[in-house]
């Protein structure tokens, strides 16, 4: 069981290394908007303090949609998929081993890069603390969620807005919860109950989705 | 309908199977037993290729169900997945790894160790191409590619799709010279091709009629 994830780890890192490009434009993208929202509306502190935990939460939301498209694409057509599908491993097994290694390719460099940008928005620092928490805490459950859309829309050409129109909805409690817990954690408020709900969804996430994905990747195979 | 022995190994029974409006086969029935080839022939989408994916379990057939050892393919996932080699339209290797990297990825997937595909390789003429993206390779080179990866490990049971595609003279003779042997220890094989294959002992021959 441990060879399977391992070795699928280690075979989709690598190939996030050879593509760094790929893997750097939605870190990109997410830098982009986040300097970009001081500029258009105010440098003002009280301004920014205000949109600081919705703007990063909702940057982070989309650049993993971003990243998201391109998580079976290459894998379907190039006949990878089918050769893991026929093999002894259970497929739920391998689906999990793909989200994961999509998290770390996409998700933890956000976390990573997410309290550098929060000083753009004057974010005090237990509310940094927060939005680290909760970035690490709910991306996961962001990759577990679209790679459900991803395997649907797999064999779809330019899915790019259907699988945004699949799973958006999914994601809306933890961009919700993520970024209310920012704020009023910014506010000097105790923020457990939502930090709970989050671990809850990614708790949630990790043992219904990747039956679900294996059912979706088969149609998408089919 | 083929009259079914019991100690058939993959048994398909009463395969239909639709692809829109066309009809691809009704009723279709398959039996292969160690130490027999089948091959598939048949024009261009009389459905060679849905077929062999309906044999491996990757394609849901509309009526009737493939076994293996008697339990349908679906449920006896590891099982089935231990005894079969799949080598279908696409290469199946990653562009952007070398073709050692992308075999070094089936080994460890099939619990083999060491670099099972060091022989295989050299046989086919791939030995100084190993470190070589699978992006700079040929399209012959890349299907011997997956040749190596689909024999490198011990299955009992090919399934392969349009092997002889982009081989030369020799690789073609070599294959048939390990579906030889691999018959011969009581392997199993399906085959769809273009290329008539050498008669042999155990070969049967599936002629797949045009879409209706």
């Amino acid at each position: 069981m441990v060879t399977v994830v391992s070795a699928i780890l280690r075979r989709d890192l690598e190939l996030g290394f050879r593509r760094w490009g790929d893997v750097a434009s939605p870190l990109m993208f997410f830098a982009i908007v986040t300097a970009l929202f001081p500029l258009a509306l105010s440098p003002a502190r009280e301004v920014l303090q205000g949109l600081g935990p919705g703007v990063l939460w909702i940057a982070a939301l989309l650049a993993m949609l971003l990243s998201l498209n391109a998580l079976f694409r290459q894998d379907l057509e190039d006949g990878s998929m089918e050769q893991l599908v026929v093999g002894p491993h259970p497929l739920p097994l391998i689906m999990l081993a793909k989200a994961l290694a999509h998290w770390l390719l996409s998700g933890l460099p956000l976390v990573l890069l997410a309290p550098l940008l929060a000083v753009t928005y004057h974010l005090p620092a237990e509310g940094v603390r927060a939005l680290c928490v909760t970035l690490l805490l709910g991306t996961p459950t962001l990759s577990l969620l679209g790679s459900v859309g991803a395997a649907l829309t797999a064999g779809v050409r330019q899915s790019g807005g259907l699988l945004a129109l699949l799973i958006l909805p999914l994601c809306l409690p933890v961009l919700m919860f993520g970024s209310r817990a920012t704020a009023l954690a910014a506010e000097g408020e105790v923020v457990t109950g939502p930090l709970y709900l989050l671990g809850a969804l990614l708790a949630l996430a990790v043992t219904l989705v990747p039956a679900t994905s294996s059912a979706a990747i088969r149609i998408s195979l089919d | 309908m083929i009259n079914l022995s019991n100690d058939a190994m993959l048994v398909a029974d009463e395969l239909t199977l639709w692809r829109g409006e066309l009809c691809l086969f009704d009723g279709l029935s398959v039996a292969v037993e160690p130490g027999q080839a089948l091959m598939v022939r048949g024009p261009n989408g009389a459905g060679k290729t849905t077929l062999l994916r309906v044999l491996c379990g990757l394609t849901r057939p509309e009526a009737g169900q493939v076994h293996w050892c008697g339990e349908p393919v679906e449920t006896s996932g590891e099982q089935f997945g231990r005894a079969l080699a799949y080598c279908g339209h696409q290469t199946g290797l990653k562009a952007d790894l070398s073709l050692a990297g992308n075999l070094a990825f089936a080994a460890r997937l099939a619990g083999l160790h060491g670099e099972p595909w060091r022989d295989i390789m050299a046989q086919l003429g791939l030995a100084s191409r190993a470190d070589l993206l699978v992006r700079h390779l040929s399209a012959g080179q890349q299907r011997r590619g997956a040749l190596v990866r689909a024999l490198m490990v011990p299955a009992q049971l090919w399934v392969f799709d349009e092997p002889f595609t982009n081989l030369d003279a020799a690789g073609r003779d070599w294959l048939e010279a390990r579906l030889d042997a691999h018959l011969d220890r009581g392997g199993m094989a399906i085959i769809a091709a273009h290329h008539e294959l050498r008669p042999r002992p155990g070969l049967r021959t599936l002629e797949l009629a045009e879409a209706r």
